[in-house]
């Protein structure tokens, strides 16, 4: 394929759908450029982003003139695309309505629910400079406790991972999202031994990727517990 | 027959899946649930679809939720027209792209406004705080500026020349404030006139048909035993209102 150059990504590791495609781009060795885009400085703002991507988010993904934004239409296209192993989205089509279904129901459950808990204990805090409303912050734990009993009951059950006996696409965005509210020294899955197994197959099938992407998560933890 | 499709058309992912399914000649069971009575909490319902949601599909063995997911297993399934879910794999990724964006916006909007405007007043007894209802109005209008701008731009449909799941996931959500008594339309051309091909390609009758709960809903709230919603009333509350 003459004159066909590498694909660009825009992403800011801070965000959880941006770590997702990262890791994607990594774990499958597709050659990738990475333009970082910084959230908390407003680089999502600029007019050469905005033109970009006038929803002014990120990741985007940019294929030799195609843009493409929200992370599981590019997570699709990477898989289908790129010759990746079948099990990240099945072919066979009962195996992919499974990570299908998963990656519908992720949007108003697990990632609304964990990024609400980030949104309150770390986020608002810092744009405000106000403490953690209690209230608010025990509702979004409620909410993000249904999410995982369903994660656990509905998807996991027995399998080792969300939708399958191999890691999907589902896995991948599922615990980027779930590693969020570590960024302030709490781990959501603490008291659910069947989702800590769960994250640490994941950990295990993605290893390397998995810490790089994760490294600035791992580094906010850090700054915010030495801070207690 | 072994295809079983449990929906209530009064929930808009229900009508998405009736109108494929029906446009498609698709044959299938059709499993009417009541959301308002509660009978998706039923033992029977728990069965198919233990997050006791709509719409869920049994196929065989093979049980489904999720609209999307429905859809395009069925698309795959009985070998639909390709303009529903392109095999061209980057028309395929802008049709992926709405169904995702969509999630956040425009379902959550459209479904407070109907909420917001009737059932938990009207159905429910229950008073909305005006500041809620302005805002869900507001977020509703945000969600169709960037629909407009990003996703209609200045094609027929979104993905292009021809529907796509993009549009009827779309129609059916941007209906649902209709279901409150709001025009949706006014002051929106561009949205009409789409709304208007959207209507047009997937046949009048069948459009009309599938919104017909809805859109008699303002008249059947007047007659309906304020008693029947208690059941859903504490999540409902906690969902919304909290």
């Amino acid at each position: 394929m003459a004159g066909r150059q590498a694909l660009k990504v825009y992403l800011d590791l801070m965000s959880q759908p941006c770590r997702a495609v990262l890791i994607f781009l990594k774990d499958n060795k597709i050659p990738h450029t990475v333009e970082h885009i910084a959230i908390r400085k407003g680089q999502q703002k600029t007019p050469e982003f905005t033109k970009l991507n006038p929803m002014q988010k990120v990741p985007v993904l940019e294929d030799n003139g195609f843009v493409l934004t929200e992370s599981d239409a590019i997570l699709k296209y990477l898989a289908t695309t790129y010759n990746v192993p079948d099990h990240w989205y099945p072919k066979l089509p009962e195996k992919r309505a499974r990570v299908d279904e998963y990656t519908a129901w992720h949007h108003a459950n697990t990632r609304l629910h964990a990024a609400t808990v980030f949104w309150l204990e770390v986020l608002l805090p810092l744009m405000t400079g106000q403490p953690t409303n209690p209230a608010k912050l025990e509702k979004a734990l409620s909410d993000l406790d249904s999410t995982l009993d369903k994660l656990e009951n509905m998807f996991l059950k027995r399998q080792p991972f969300l939708c399958s006996d191999d890691i999907s696409l589902a896995d991948l965005l599922a615990v980027c999202e779930l590693m969020q509210p570590l960024g302030s020294g709490r781990d959501v899955l603490k008291n659910r031994p069947n989702l800590l197994s769960w994250r640490s197959r994941v950990q295990s099938a993605l290893s390397d990727s998995f810490d790089e992407a994760h490294a600035i998560v791992y580094r906010l933890r850090d700054k915010f517990t030495a801070k207690l | 027959m072994s295809l079983e499709i449990y929906l209530d058309l009064f929930s808009q992912p229900c009508r998405s899946v009736y109108i494929f399914t029906k446009k498609n000649n698709i044959q299938f069971d059709h499993k009417k649930i009541t959301l308002f009575d509660g009978s998706q909490y039923g033992e029977e319902f728990g069965k198919i679809n233990v997050l006791r949601k709509l719409p869920a599909i049994k196929d065989g063995d093979f049980c489904l939720a999720e609209s999307v997911a429905i859809m395009m297993y069925l698309a795959e399934k009985f070998h639909t027209p390709d303009h529903w879910y392109p095999a061209d794999l980057q028309k395929r990724a802008r049709v992926n792209e709405y169904l995702s964006w969509q999630h956040s916006s425009i379902r959550i909007h459209g479904s407070r406004i109907l909420w917001f405007n009737l059932l938990i007043p009207k159905a429910m007894g229950v008073e909305v705080p005006k500041e809620k209802i302005d805002n869900a109005v507001e977020d509703f209008d945000g969600s169709l500026k960037l629909f407009e701008m990003k996703f209609l731009q200045d094609k027929p449909f979104i993905v292009g020349d021809q529907i796509s799941l993009a549009d009827l996931v779309a129609v059916v959500e941007i209906m649902q404030p209709v279901g409150a008594g709001m025009d949706v339309f006014e002051n929106r051309p561009k949205l009409k006139a789409w709304k208007d091909r959207v209507r047009e390609e997937i046949g009048a009758e069948l459009f009309d048909e599938a919104h017909q709960a809805l859109l008699s809903l303002q008249e059947d709230v007047k007659t309906m035993d304020p008693k029947k919603m208690d059941p859903l009333k504490p999540k409902v509350l906690k969902y919304f209102l909290s």
